[in-house]
């Protein structure tokens, strides 16, 4: 099939590449770009470890293809910390214990992101809600929903000091 | 006495954490090698066939296919855990559906698609049995009728479809029986199960340079790996190096070997390193899921609550191959008595083949499946003397200096305290409102088996290299055991370089597995680490022409009691071994769990060795249940665990509160669905593994009677928090609403069935009535 040009916004970073229009986000995250922090369960929509961010928003990369998301702003695990400096909530996963295998832990991450940045307090319900398409096997989701319970405190104790 | 400790009993964070936070850990499928090939499995379609003709002409002519392989490709061997029954192509037949028939190599994924579908099989379709009760009857299709000529590990008692059977007797169960004022009979069904690891199987195998294949693989058990890989291809273990890169979870559905082999002579065809990773689908079809039972159980006890006897048959479907399965009925059947005291006492257990998805090891290993029919049985019991459940399972509870099935002197036990921790948990006696019921399972585990080795080299910095065999896959054996060497060494933890994974470069240990690698893992450890210290005591005494006794260690510094400023520091002990004196200090330990040996003159067909380290666990839930639509929520749920001590708190944590999640998707909603031999629910979103919205709060409690023989206390936990929530729940749906669900998982329909008065299938008669001669 005929490959077409398209330009990707990965992380901060410009990517021009060519892609066969069946190509989806994951393969060319993981096989063209080396981005393997993305992860495939399921190739199917319903486990969520390939979860990215879409300008913003948390979205399954095996659902989509490549060519539709041209121009837009992609987010993956690898553009969350800032160089060495771990983001607060990739912090709070560590500290609670909400690590085990670690494989949904990226997509895991994704969408408390994408929850933070628009809800800084949300309730437990709310952090339920926000990961709910991301299954993980290891944990009982207990010491997760408990990170990102932690890491909102945190991001809130940061915004308060930096008004004081 | 209380002793300080630097790192023991400390919730340290995961020592892997920080890359997988990061996404920089790598998993099988993010691996990748220079001229790579992408590998694909031909399955078979049919549950029971022979293979009348195979043509891969079509499929090899095609462009970018490298090579193609069946049987004839390979050597004839057969593989096995217990049963030597397996092989990596189907050869004259085909078993299940899903079984290996052919395997392609091409340039991409594409092309592997499009060679495995130009591949031609001719089959002649053979009657199939999908049910192990009527693969049991006289003149059922024999999946297996060489059974008798295949080896196995063990003395398997075997005939038919049975592969293996296990009988524990002790006292006289007649007898027991007759001393009985009430007994309580029943029968129970339980459904087959998925891991569900969110990472999918997967190997990469690359010959090297000198002819060695090195297979990466995401694996439980790298020497298990080693080994099937050499007994299936005929292949030295000189010649087989196993790497496992970080693993997507396990539960136990990585232990044995899925694509490795298949890999391995791939590699060896095309001499170019071959990956396959599988499809969900694959994962459903074809790797080894729990076994469904068929659990039959008679509880005999006095009125005052005492129990006197219990007879137990449990039969396990495993599938069309053995793998883990006598293993899986013997340990189930070893577990049917329960952590309490039952003088007479017969368990049996049957392994039988099926044309279906050969299944294995799963968290708990039969546990769970013996565990639903008992703990169901205790709480009718308790019914029918009038007793609180509670209160008969403590008043038969073992206690410290009681024994084992096996007869094992049992020291370290801490079930009484875990069953009233639970019950407090969901306020076991607290009013309760309409429709609301309380519930509780007791759990009993072992978590020494096998060997384990370990060494420890002191570098010449005063840096430690630890060797050890073991593969965490995310329960954080890695922390617990750098935690115990940096303890016993008295170094911090980043001192100490963990290398484990790799059958080239670590000692052997058997698997991630058995709830062991704390405790078997743990003591191979620890015993390095003490070995390595007496030599650096032993060496810092020369020095000082003092005696070994006079000195201790802290800080990476060996130095004198009396006075703690005479001393010399590890580098400076490393300088004196390296260059001066005795060569590189090498602590080792080869550990082996021997001790206590079971008694073994009431088992006939047990698999395993000496087991030991037995843990303890209770699980309690409060549930409440629409009457309308049999819908239940989970208001409260409490595990209490008896782990000897946490070495790491936040990881047993984890372990309580994953498993008891694990158990309630068990309890509740997962079941892989058959048509015939066809499992028509194989994806995830027919499967159904419970999300963070489907979740309630878990309260994990820890409760620590210290087992001597444990490193630094410690026994296991891994199995045991999956294991009892089935029954607990089964448990409080009728104390909720007076409905006994004998058949998991326990959906709404089967509690309205139930309470409009229509029975499940289930039936109290004993499951071999009618089938074997003198069972009747």
């Amino acid at each position: 099939m005929k490959k077409r040009k398209i330009e990707l916004n990965v992380n901060g970073e410009a990517h021009t590449i060519s892609v066969p229009p069946q190509r989806t986000l994951l393969e060319v995250l993981r096989e063209d770009l080396g981005l393997t922090g993305t992860k495939e369960g399921c190739s199917e929509g319903e486990c969520g470890v390939c979860t990215v961010l879409l300008d913003g928003l948390p979205v399954r990369s095996c659902l989509l293809f490549a060519v539709d998301v041209r121009g837009r702003k992609v987010t993956t695990i690898e553009g969350v910390a800032q160089g060495q400096r771990l983001d607060p909530i990739q912090e709070a996963f560590i500290e609670q214990g909400a690590i085990q295998c670690g494989f949904c832990t990226p997509g895991m991450i994704l969408s408390a992101k994408a929850l933070l940045a628009h809800t800084s307090s949300p309730t437990e319900d709310e952090i339920r809600v926000a990961i709910s398409g991301n299954l993980c096997r290891c944990t009982g989701y207990q010491k997760i929903v408990k990170a990102i319970r932690a890491a909102s405190r945190e991001a809130q104790r940061d915004v308060g000091q930096a008004l004081r | 006495m209380t002793v300080e400790f630097r790192y023991i009993g400390k919730s340290i964070n995961k020592v892997d954490s920080v890359q997988k936070a990061l996404g920089t850990a790598e998993y099988i499928n993010d691996l990748s090698f220079p001229k790579m090939l992408r590998g694909g499995v031909l399955r078979s379609i049919y549950p029971h066939a022979r293979i009348l003709r195979i043509d891969t002409s079509r499929a090899e002519r095609l462009p970018g296919v490298k090579a193609v392989l069946t049987a004839k490709d390979v050597p004839d061997c057969r593989y096995g855990v217990f049963i030597k029954d397996e092989v990596v192509f189907a050869r004259t037949k085909v078993r299940y559906i899903g079984e290996p028939v052919a395997a392609v190599a091409a340039i991409d994924r594409e092309t592997v698609q499009r060679a495995l579908e130009a591949i031609e099989v001719e089959y002649e379709e053979l009657p199939a049995v999908f049910d192990p009760l009527e693969a049991m009857r006289p003149g059922a299709p024999l999946l297996h009728p060489d059974l008798d000529s295949y080896f196995a590990i063990f003395p398997a008692v075997r005939e038919g479809n049975v592969c293996s059977r296990t009988t524990i007797v002790e006292g006289d169960i007649e007898e027991g029986f007759k001393e009985a004022d009430v007994i309580v009979e029943d029968r129970f069904t339980t459904q087959m199960t998925h891991q569900t690891y969110m990472e999918p199987t997967g190997a990469i195998a690359v010959v090297d340079p000198s002819g060695k294949i090195v297979v990466y693989s995401s694996t439980q058990a790298i020497f298990v790996i080693q080994s099937r890989i050499c007994e299936s291809l005929d292949i030295p273990m000189s010649k087989v190096r196993v790497i496992a890169p970080s693993v997507g979870g396990g539960f136990g559905g990585k232990i044995e070997t899925n694509v490795q082999p298949l890999c391995a002579a791939l590699a060896l065809k095309t001499n170019r390193p071959v990956k396959i990773v599988l499809s969900r689908e694959e994962e459903f079809m074809a790797m080894h899921p729990r076994h469904p039972a068929i659990l039959w159980g008679r509880l005999g006890l006095k009125k005052d609550g005492r129990f006197v006897a219990k007879e137990t048959v449990s039969i396990f479907d495993t599938g069309a191959y053995s793998d883990d399965g006598p293993g899986v009925a013997g340990f189930g059947t070893l577990m049917s008595r329960g952590p309490y005291r039952i003088p007479n006492l017969k368990l049996e257990g049957y392994c039988v083949y099926t044309n279906k998805v050969r299944t294995g090891a799963f968290r708990g290993f039969g546990n769970p499946q013996t565990s639903f029919a008992s703990e169901s049985l205790i709480d009718m019991a308790a019914k029918e003397i009038g007793m609180d459940p509670l209160e008969l399972r403590l008043k038969n509870a073992l206690v410290p200096g009681d024994h084992s099935v096996g007869n094992q002197v049992l020291k370290s036990v801490g079930i009484k305290a875990c069953l009233e921790k639970a019950a407090q948990g969901v306020g076991w006696k607290e009013e309760k409102g309409k429709c609301r019921g309380r519930g509780i399972a007791s759990v009993n585990h072992i978590s020494g088996l096998y060997t384990a080795a370990a060494l420890v080299r002191i570098n010449e910095d005063g840096t430690v290299s630890l060797h050890v065999g073991t593969t965490d896959v995310g329960q954080g054996v890695d922390t617990i055991l750098v935690q115990i060497a940096a303890e016993e060494l008295g170094v911090p933890m980043e001192d100490v370089n963990l290398i484990t994974r790799d059958t080239d470069a670590a000692p052997y240990t058997w698997a991630t597995s058995a709830s062991r690698l704390t405790y078997t893992g743990g003591n191979a450890v620890r015993l390095a680490a003490v070995d390595a210290r007496k030599q650096l005591l032993h060496l810092a005494a020369r020095h000082f022409e003092s005696r070994e006794e006079d000195f201790a260690v802290e800080d990476k510094r060996v130095f004198l009691k009396r006075s703690p400023e005479i001393g010399l520091t590890y580098r400076q002990l490393a300088d004196i071994s390296f260059w001066v004196k005795g060569g590189q200090i090498i602590g080792k330990a080869s550990y082996m769990v021997e001790s206590p040996p079971f008694d073994r003159s009431g088992f006939v067909g047990f698999p395993f060795g000496t087991m030991s380290a037995y843990i303890f666990a209770a699980q309690a839930v409060e549930v409440e249940v629409d009457k309308e639509t049999g819908k239940i929520s989970v208001i409260r749920c409490t595990a209490a665990h008896d782990v000897g001590r946490a070495i790491n708190p936040h990881n047993v944590e984890g372990q309580i509160e994953g498993g008891f999640v694990q158990g309630l998707g068990y309890a509740l909603t997962e079941e892989m669905a058959f048509d015939g031999g066809k499992v028509i629910n194989p994806t995830l979103a027919e499967y159904k593994v419970l999300n963070a919205m489907d979740v309630p709060p878990v309260a994990a409690v820890i409760v620590e009677a210290y087992d001597e023989t444990g490193p630094f206390g410690a026994k296991g936990v891994g199995e045991p928090v999956l294991v009892g929530v089935a029954p607990a729940m089964a448990n409080a749906i009728y104390d909720a609403v007076g409905v006994r669900i004998k058949d998991l998982p326990i959906t709404p329909e089967k509690i309205l069935n139930a309470i409009k008065g229509e029975k499940g299938g289930s039936c109290s008669s004993h499951p071999l009535s009618g089938l074997l001669p003198g069972k009747s």
